[in-house]
């Protein structure tokens, strides 16, 4: 079959909207870095879950599979660091990268197994996934120092240049939150992206099309992977110091408001979720004692006048925007 | 239309021989066996229940099977599904199977999966048998009628540049005008030469395109017959309530 007739396969060009969540980013990183040290503090957890997030989203968002375990590599990556760093001496970056590839074997061999399952069943087993580990860093006592915690961990630094102070932290926090951003935006509009969207959409129809899906999800859930290990990583090296309950299940259910709040499939969604869920409760905090019923009320609010999350928004004005056009 | 040019010593082009499949205790498709030439347009034709879309997806491994399928002469009883597609069979399932958040131009460019540096080409002629989708090109195939989306199914699977295309009643809750003008684009893709294996229960339309059928009903094939041997539906009617 042939055709002179072609059409591009491209959408058109990006517009200079797409742009705005970068700016976005930037101001809100700027006004930490003029602000209180608390506030560098609860902006730099925002961009650390927005790295978590980012990888969950690959994995739940763009793939469409269920998974409440990804705190389990997160923890990896920080106890990986903080043992590595505190105990050997590593230079923090090294240390960040080796736990990466320890995170990735690990979901490697616990995914091939695990991702035959589908839907609950899914989400029970990495559920459990989660506990296990949970249960590792508590009971290891002798790798972990369990409930006690591991301190001494050396902030972020390269070639033995340290980042001392919490704002240039927040700098490096916001790089790489941007680049983790990024290269998931390449992936996305790759082939490769592109046939984990199929997967999410209909996966009889992805296999009827030639898409590996087993491969595929094993390589999305790695993914997902590499993000939670390098936040884990990374939110040791910002704190210092990093405790089981850090890893545990708050971590899976905020990162699952994030992740719903901000927009479940879209490039922007975990960083708006991140920014906002992590924010939020601080800039409530002046309603003192009813201030959880606020911020629940607020995110219940949101997530009924804005169910695809708020980065959805920007896809419906959008549409309005058409249909105005249209009209006139 | 159907194969003209073949000899009884040719290869068939898709041959299954004693497939059946099974959910959980009720065989659901019994030992059953068929073939389609190159280049031919077969369709299955038989009641609701009466096993069509298990036999389709038996023969995509959609659904686990038992039994030999051969694809010109190789045996690919073994192959999974998405391995089918590389060797250039394509089901369009029934309900279309469509990625409803996703645009036109994206549905269509993962149809494209395996053949990417072809995608636009391919687009192409998609759009010259189906120019209402370049018209609908970045409308949400979801928010598309019935019939559209029809055609972004068979559209898709086009981009898989198939030698053989399977598509499971795609005449489904559609208008008879729509039908019968997307049942007569599959002629015309069979005059491409793209072989065809088409699951309809609407028979009239089913005997206008093919010159072979066969029948299944109750999990099994119960007749095979030449269109130009059927005189009246009546002929039809006795498989039917076999």
């Amino acid at each position: 079959m042939t055709s002179h007739a072609t059409i591009s396969i491209e959408p058109a060009g990006i517009r200079w909207q797409a742009m705005l969540p970068v700016v976005a980013v930037v101001v809100v990183a700027g006004f930490g870095l003029l602000s209180s040290d608390y506030v560098v503090t609860v902006l730099g957890f925002a961009f650390i879950y927005t790295i978590f997030c980012t990888g969950l989203n690959f994995f739940m968002g763009y793939t469409g599979q269920a998974s409440f375990g990804q705190s389990a590599f997160a923890a990896i990556g920080g106890y990986g660091s903080a043992i590595l760093c505190a105990d050997y001496g590593w230079e923090p970056l090294p240390a960040l990268f080796a736990t990466m590839a320890l995170s990735g074997v690990a979901a490697v061999i616990v995914g091939f197994p695990t991702l035959r399952l589908r839907g609950h069943y899914l989400a029970m087993a990495t559920f459990a996934l989660g506990l296990i580990v949970y249960e590792v860093t508590i009971e290891w006592t002798g790798l972990t120092q369990g409930y006690m915690g591991y301190s001494g961990i050396p902030p972020l630094g390269i070639a033995g240049y340290e980042l001392v102070t919490v704002k240039q932290q927040l700098v490096a926090l916001v790089v790489l939150a941007l680049f983790g951003v990024a290269v998931a935006a390449r992936l996305r509009q790759s082939r490769f992206g592109r046939a984990l969207a199929s997967i999410a959409g209909s996966e009889s129809a992805a296999l009827a099309l030639g898409v590996d899906i087993a491969r595929y999800k094993l390589v999305a859930f790695v993914i997902a992977a590499l993000y939670a290990s390098a936040a884990g990583s990374l939110f040791a090296h910002f704190i210092g110091f990093i405790s089981p309950e850090v890893f545990g299940v708050t971590m899976v259910v905020q990162s699952f408001a994030m992740l719903y709040l901000g927009g479940i499939g879209t490039m922007w969604g975990p960083t708006i979720g991140a920014i906002i869920v992590s924010v939020l409760p601080e800039a409530l905090r002046g309603l003192k004692e009813m201030q959880d019923i606020g911020y629940t009320a607020i995110l219940i609010f949101i997530l009924i006048f804005a169910p695809r999350g708020l980065a959805g928004l920007s896809a419906l004005f959008g549409r309005v925007r058409g249909r105005v056009k249209e009209a006139a | 239309m159907s194969a003209a040019g073949t000899t009884a010593a040719s290869v068939p082009l898709l041959e299954a021989r004693d497939i059946s499949a099974s959910y959980g205790h009720v065989q659901a498709l019994k030992p059953t066996s068929l073939h389609i030439a190159e280049g031919e347009l077969v369709t299955i034709l038989g009641p609701n229940g009466a096993g069509k879309t298990t036999l389709m997806r038996a023969l995509t491994r959609l659904t686990a099977s038992m039994g030999s399928v051969f694809f010109r002469g190789e045996d690919i009883s073994g192959l999974p599904t998405h391995k089918l597609a590389r060797r250039g069979i394509v089901m369009v399932q029934e309900g279309r199977g469509l990625f409803p958040q996703m645009s036109v131009r994206e549905n269509l460019i993962i149809g494209a999966y395996l053949h990417a540096a072809e995608a636009e080409a391919q687009m192409g002629t998609v759009f010259e048998l189906f120019p209402r989708l370049r018209e609908r090109i970045d409308q949400i195939a979801g928010s598309l009628s019935g019939g559209e989306q029809q055609m972004l199914a068979i559209g898709r699977a086009l981009m898989a540049k198939p030698q053989l295309l399977m598509l499971d009643e795609p005449s489904l809750g559609l208008a008879p005008r729509v039908a019968f003008e997307i049942l007569s684009t599959l002629s015309e893709l069979n005059r491409r030469g793209i072989g065809i294996l088409l699951v309809e229960q609407k028979a009239p339309l089913a005997l206008k395109l093919a010159r072979r059928v066969y029948v299944i009903s109750l999990g099994k094939i119960v007749a095979e017959l030449q269109t130009d041997e059927i005189k009246s539906y009546h002929d039809l009617a006795r498989y039917y309530l076999h």
